[in-house]
Parts: C-alpha cells; sequence; structure tokens
C-alpha cells in the first residue's frame, strides 16, 4: 500500500520506526522536543519516546555535536538535529576532525554511528545565514558520508538507511520541500546509499540533479520535451558514495549532460560529478559538461537578488538546449 | 529616581521617544508581515526597549555596538532611521545594506553599529575584536555586545570573555535575559547563575531590572566611563521579556509560555508606559504631550514604510558585487576572465 505524505512526515516517521526498532537511537539538539523544531518535523516524538530519548539541548552546537560523538562511541546512535545547514560551520571541527576519523585513526577499533540531519536550500527570505547548501564541505572529507534526498519517499529511504550505518552520515534535507507530498508505501523499506535514482527517463540529455534541483530539472525536462529534446534526469541520492555507474551509463547514451546542484559553483559538487564523467566518459562525450549552482556569491537576502542565484528550470533547459544544438560551446 | 531631573528632562524625553520609535517600528514591520508585504520573518524586540536605549544613549557616535537577529531595537537605539531601516527589510537598495542584508543582518557603519547576526552568539568574537582595535588605538571608545540568554550556551563567549579579561578590554557584554531562547524557557539551558560566568573570569558583573530605563542608563553611564578609563571589560544581566513571540509567525505559543505571563508583563511592566507615567508623575511632561510623541512618530513610521515600498529593488548587476573589497563583480573576478 502506497500513500501520499510530506516530507516532513516521512521524516519523523524514518525516526519514529528506528526509534522503536533501536533503543540505542537518541535525537540530539535544540527545540527537537515539544516544539519538535521550527519546522515542526519532529512533532510528536517527545510523546512517545520521552525526554531522555528527545533531547532539547541549549544553543550550543559545537557541545552537543562532540557529545553525540562521544555517545555514538559508547553505544548510542545520537541522530543530530541540526536547525539550519548554515550551522555546519559551528561544528566542523567536531565533524570532521572527531567523528570522520575516528574509526581510520582507530585502526578500525573505534566507531561513530551517528546521523547529523540538516538541510539546505535557499529563495526562503533567511538571508546569507541561513539559506547556504553545504553539502559539497562535508562531502570532501573521508569518513563522512552524505545524502541528499529529494523526495518524501526518499527522505525516509535514505534516513533510515542512515540511522543502521555504523559510519557518521550526514543528511540535508530541502527545507523548502518539506511540505511536498510523494507516495510512500505504507510499509517498511530503506533506500540504500550509493544507488542513484532515474528519475526520468530520456535520449539526448541527461540532467544529474541533487536534492531541491531534482525537481528543478524535471520541470526543465518538461520544457525540453516541448522542443522535441529527450532529458533523462538522474538524482544520485547520495554524494558519498557516489553511484558513478549509472551516471556514465546514461552518458553512453546521451552523450551530454547538465549537472545542477543547489552548493556553489566553485569547487563544489558539480565540480566532482562532471570531472568523473569526463574521465570516465570522455569518449562518449559530444559537448563539454556544463555545471549549474548556486551563483558564487552570499545569498542576498533582497527577493530580487536572491531569486537571481539559484537555477531555474529555463535556464536549465537553455543550457541543455545549447549542447544539444552544438551552440556557444565556448560560453558556458 | 535621579535628582536634577528638570535638568535632564530633554534627555528624560529622547529616551522617551526613542522607546517610542523602538516600538513603533516594529508595529509596522509585524503589519508589513501580515500583509504579506515583507519577505522573510523578522523577530520583534517590543518589551526589550528600555535595554537598548537605557544602554545606548550612555554612548557616542564613536562606540561600537553587535546586535543580534533580534536586532532593529539596538539599531534605532544607536541612531538608525526608518527610512533605511524599513528599506532594508523590504530588500530595497536604499536599505542600510542595500537589500542584501535584510532584517537579521541590518548594520549601520555611520553609527557605529557592527551589525545584526543570524547565528547566536555569532558576534561576541566580533565585539570583542572592536573593543581590542579600541585599546590598539587608545581613542577611548567602548564596545557593547549586545545578546540574548541562549547565547550564554555557546562556547565562544567563554573563549573571547577570558581574554577581554586578561587584555582589560573595552567592552560591556550585555546580556538581554528575556526568559526564552525560541521556545524554551531560559531555566532548562542555563545552568547556575549567569552572572556567575563572568565572574569567572574575574569580570565585574551586575543583574538589573530591564524594564526600567532610568536604572539601565544609570549603570551603562557608570560603566561605560569605567571602561573608557581603562577598567573594563564589564558584564551585565538585564532581565526583559520579548513581548511577542519568537518571530512573526510565532502566534500559538501557550504550549511554551501562557497569555497570563505575557499578560502581566505588558500589563505591570511595560518599560514605556511606566517611563511614561514617571515622566507625568514628575512633571516633566503632561499625557497630551507624551501621546503626540507617539502621534508624531508613527507618523513619521507610516511616512517612512510607505516611502520603502515603493522605493526600487536593487539593480539584478548588483548580485555579484560587494562579495570582494576592489572587486566590482565577483563572477568574472573568480573565473578569471575579468583579468
Ligand atoms: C548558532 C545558531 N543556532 C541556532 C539558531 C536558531 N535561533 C535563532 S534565535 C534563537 C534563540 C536565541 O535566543 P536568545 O539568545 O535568548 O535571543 P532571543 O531570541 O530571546 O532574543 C535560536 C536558537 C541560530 N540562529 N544560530
Ligand atoms: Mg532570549
Amino acid at each position: 500500500m502506497t500513500r501520499e505524505i510530506t516530507h516532513s512526515q516521512a521524516v519523523n516517521e524514518a525516526i519514529a520506526e528506528e526509534m522503536r526498532r533501536d533503543e540505542r537511537v537518541i535525537l540530539i539538539g535544540e527545540d527537537v522536543a515539544e516544539a519538535g523544531t521550527p519546522f515542526k518535523v519532529l512533532s510528536g516524538l517527545v510523546e512517545e519516546f520521552g525526554t531522555d530519548r528527545v533531547i532539547d539541548t541549549p544553543i550550543a552546537e559545537p557541545g552537543f555535536m562532540g557529545m553525540a560523538i562521544g555517545a555514538a562511541m559508547t553505544g548510542m546512535r545520537p541522530i543530530v538535529d541540526l536547525m539550519f545547514g548554515d550551522f555546519l560551520f559551528l561544528v566542523m571541527d567536531q565533524l570532521c576532525n572527531q567523528a570522520a576519523k575516528t574509526h581510520y585513526m582507530s585502526g578500525g577499533k573505534l566507531k561513530v554511528p551517528l546521523v547529523l540531519r540538516t538541510n539546505l536550500g535557499a529563495t526562503r527570505r533567511s538571508g546569507a545565514q541561513h539559506s547556504q547548501s553545504l553539502q559539497a564541505l562535508v562531502a570532501h572529507i573521508p569518513g563522512l558520508k552524505v545524502a541528499l534526498p529529494s523526495s518524501a519517499h526518499d527522505a525516509k529511504g535514505l534516513l533510515k538507511s542512515a540511522i543502521r550505518d555504523d559510519n557518521p552520515v550526514v543528511i540535508f534535507e530541502d527545507k523548502l520541500s518539506y511540505q511536498d507530498k510523494a507516495p510512500v508505501p505504507e510499509g517498511e523499506y530503506i533506500v540504500p546509499f550509493g544507488e542513484a535514482n532515474v528519475v526520468r527517463e530520456g535520449n539526448d540529455v541527461t540532467l544529474v540533479a541533487t536534492s531541491s534541483m531534482v525537481q528543478v530539472c524535471c520541470e526543465a525536462a518538461s520544457l525540453l520535451e516541448a522542443n522535441d529534446i529527450s532529458a533523462e534526469v538522474i538524482d544520485p541520492r547520495t554524494l558519498v558514495p557516489l553511484d558513478e555507474r549509472t551516471i556514465i551509463e546514461s552518458l553512453k547514451k546521451t552523450s551530454r549532460a547538465v549537472v545542477v546542484d543547489e552548493g556553489h559553483r566553485n569547487f563544489g559538487v558539480t565540480a566532482e560529478i562532471a570531472s568523473r564523467i569526463s574521465e570516465k566518459a570522455f569518449y562518449h562525450l559530444d559537448a563539454p559538461v556544463v555545471r549549474m549552482g548556486a551563483m558564487d556569491v552570499p545569498v542576498p537576502f533582497s527577493p530580487a537578488l536572491e531569486d537571481l542565484t539559484v537555477p531555474t528550470p529555463q535556464a536549465i533547459a537553455a543550457n541543455a538546449g545549447r549542447i544539444f544544438r552544438g551552440d556557444l560551446l565556448h560560453a558556458i | 529616581m535621579n535628582s536634577g531631573r528638570k535638568n535632564n528632562a530633554e534627555q528624560y524625553l529622547r529616551m522617551y521617544r526613542q522607546m517610542v520609535r523602538i516600538r513603533v517600528f516594529e508595529d509596522q514591520a509585524n503589519q508589513l508581515y501580515l500583509s504579506a508585504k515583507m519577505p522573510g520573518l523578522t523577530h520583534m524586540y517590543s518589551g526589550q526597549e528600555a535595554v537598548a536605549v537605557g544602554i545606548c544613549e550612555a554612548l557616542t557616535n564613536e562606540d561600537r555596538i553587535t546586535s543580534t537577529h533580534r536586532g532593529h531595537g539596538h539599531c534605532v537605539a544607536k541612531g538608525a532611521e526608518f527610512k533605511a531601516m524599513f528599506c532594508e527589510l523590504l530588500g530595497k537598495e536604499e536599505g542600510y545594506c542595500r537589500g542584501k542584508g535584510g532584517s537579521m543582518h541590518i548594520a549601520d557603519q555611520n553609527h557605529g553599529n557592527l551589525g545584526a547576526n543570524a547565528i547566536v552568539g555569532g558576534s561576541t568574537g566580533i565585539a570583542t575584536g572592536a573593543a581590542l582595535t579600541s585599546k590598539l588605538l587608545g581613542k577611548g571608545n567602548v564596545t557593547v555586545c549586545f545578546f540574548g540568554d541562549g547565547a550564554t550556551a555557546q562556547g565562544l563567549w567563554y573563549e573571547v570573555m577570558n581574554m577581554a579579561a586578561l587584555w582589560k578590554l573595552p567592552i560591556i557584554y550585555a546580556c538581554e535575559n528575556n526568559g526564552y531562547s525560541e521556545y524554551t524557557a531560559t531555566a532548562e539551558i542555563a545552568a547556575g547563575a549567569i552572572t556567575a560566568r563572568a565572574e569567572a573570569f574575574g569580570i565585574e558583573a551586575h543583574r538589573i531590572d530591564g524594564q526600567d530605563v532610568l536604572k539601565v542608563n544609570e549603570l551603562a553611564e557608570n560603566l561605560v566611563s569605567r571602561a573608557r578609563k581603562g577598567e573594563g571589560p564589564f558584564f551585565v544581566e538585564l532581565e526583559t521579556y520579548r513581548f511577542s513571540g519568537h518571530h512573526v509567525g510565532d502566534i500559538n505559543r501557550e504550549y511554551y509560555r501562557s497569555k497570563d505571563e505575557e499578560a502581566n508583563w505588558r500589563l505591570n511592566r511595560d518599560p514605556i508606559k511606566n517611563f511614561g507615567d514617571w515622566l507625568e508623575s514628575q512633571s516633566i511632561a503632561d499625557a497630551d504631550e507624551l501621546v503626540a510623541i507617539g502621534n508624531e512618530v508613527k507618523a513619521s513610521a507610516e511616512a517612512a514604510v510607505a516611502y520603502a515600498l515603493d522605493a526600487k529593488f536593487p539593480d539584478s548587476s548588483e548580485v555579484d558585487m560587494h562579495v570582494y573589497v576592489g572587486v566590482d563583480h565577483a563572477l568574472p573576478y573568480i573565473d578569471g576572465s575579468s583579468k
């Protein structure tokens, strides 16, 4: 049986199911209990699991991140709630110097099974410190797995995989899509890491899209279809590990790719994926791989400026159309 | 209260007026939100006016402040004007930050406001650094670091407080304890006395009623003048209350804060009403004069809002300006094509 639920409900269900399944799973973060977070994603959990397992913290991100690592090393399975992805900068030392390296530095003796849940996405008029998409930063660090669900279905399935994983996992939710609905099975399921989703099949151009950009690329694909260009949309779903094979297979068919992610373009997720395509599918390519991401500026507050910084279906379709026609390759 | 009050009448009326300006500004901001004319959300300062005004009245233009996500009050109290503030809230070119910052990032360089901050506790380092500059340049100016009770949980503050104490920096840490951080009561997030945190570093700490603008101002005058002489740093915890929700969208809040509690503060501990009553009781102003101040401020705020609503958005070419100092446009600079 499948019903439609929101991204937010999907996250809530995943956590509730895993907390029922395994007593060691705990939630920790700011206003996660009675308030259920500012996004109301966690509403109801404290009523079921109590304040021992759904723990409200002071505003001390490096502190509770560090404590979650210690708890994870000693038998718990914490889910850390980081209210905004932008606050990653506060926890980077604990996450990247401690959590990411502990298993390796201990020669495989210690492990840190924790999940850091946070979010990404601009255009919410929240200003430069509440709008960033920072997945590239953590994907850069060996030892961390990184997941980017783009639908309610994947939000639930990937989060359940993350909670069961014995490694530190950072999972980014798209804060603008919490109320979006999608079909989600009633029963138990997980979405394994490292398996891309072919969201839409096509032959002429591949749009590789993550998180918030998957929907935008689907809209771009519809625009392209009206011009008789058939676009395939691929959502890698996890950056680490990356399902390179599905992407390369698609490229062998289409020979053209646009890679879209809401992080900054410069030294970002799209750069990595584009270069893997160039390395692994070079002889299949008919055009340079195009990268699109958030404009390389801090996210401006003014709506008149903010809307310019995020890729739109029109801009993606335009770039895909150009490489399809072989136009203006040098200008991209 | 203070003797010599007749001599100070002008100053008292200015303080009253500044508090009214903050309240009126916030009422207008709330209206903009409710009528869907404001992009995003904003955190209102109403109820806490005596803190910002009592402290900023003790400062000069050369003194610096750092502010928070709940920053409109600090901004007004430090000398900002309505037009450029409303323009900023609406993302317009004539805003203090050309629309790039918004409510949570308003900065007003001309009056020494180094900026609001959307990272809780994020300004403690900046403020302490500004105080280091004052000491190094020997100009005798002082920095006030405003932050909430919630921010006392952030470790950065303890690191910089230690250095401020070691190096006797001219800084006043002003903790506005409004009883809540977001949807959580302060008692649930703060162990021990907050003043004791500063005292642990050997910093002179005070805890006062943040609703009494004269008391706040008297203490601020004292600490500012001593800080100028190198006797800082200081810490002040000001007991206060936000009359509204955490932000303009926080409407149903009984699950964390009772209506009775809110009503009680509004009725008995409104800093503006109480100060107005005092001004009347001391025959410094009569009721009509106070009403006239309110009306005049309201008219000027309405005019500023109308102006801001009509004002231009920044031109799209501004989007990659101001990323780097000395670089007109960041994008061609980053990819090297501007050379
Ligand atoms: C580092 C960081 N963590 C969390 C938040 C989300 N947040 C915004 S305001 C706030 C509460 C701040 O409380 P307090 O310092 O008491 O200030 P108040 O809102 O009461 O003025 C929180 C948790 C944030 N902006 N920055
Ligand atoms: Mg507070």
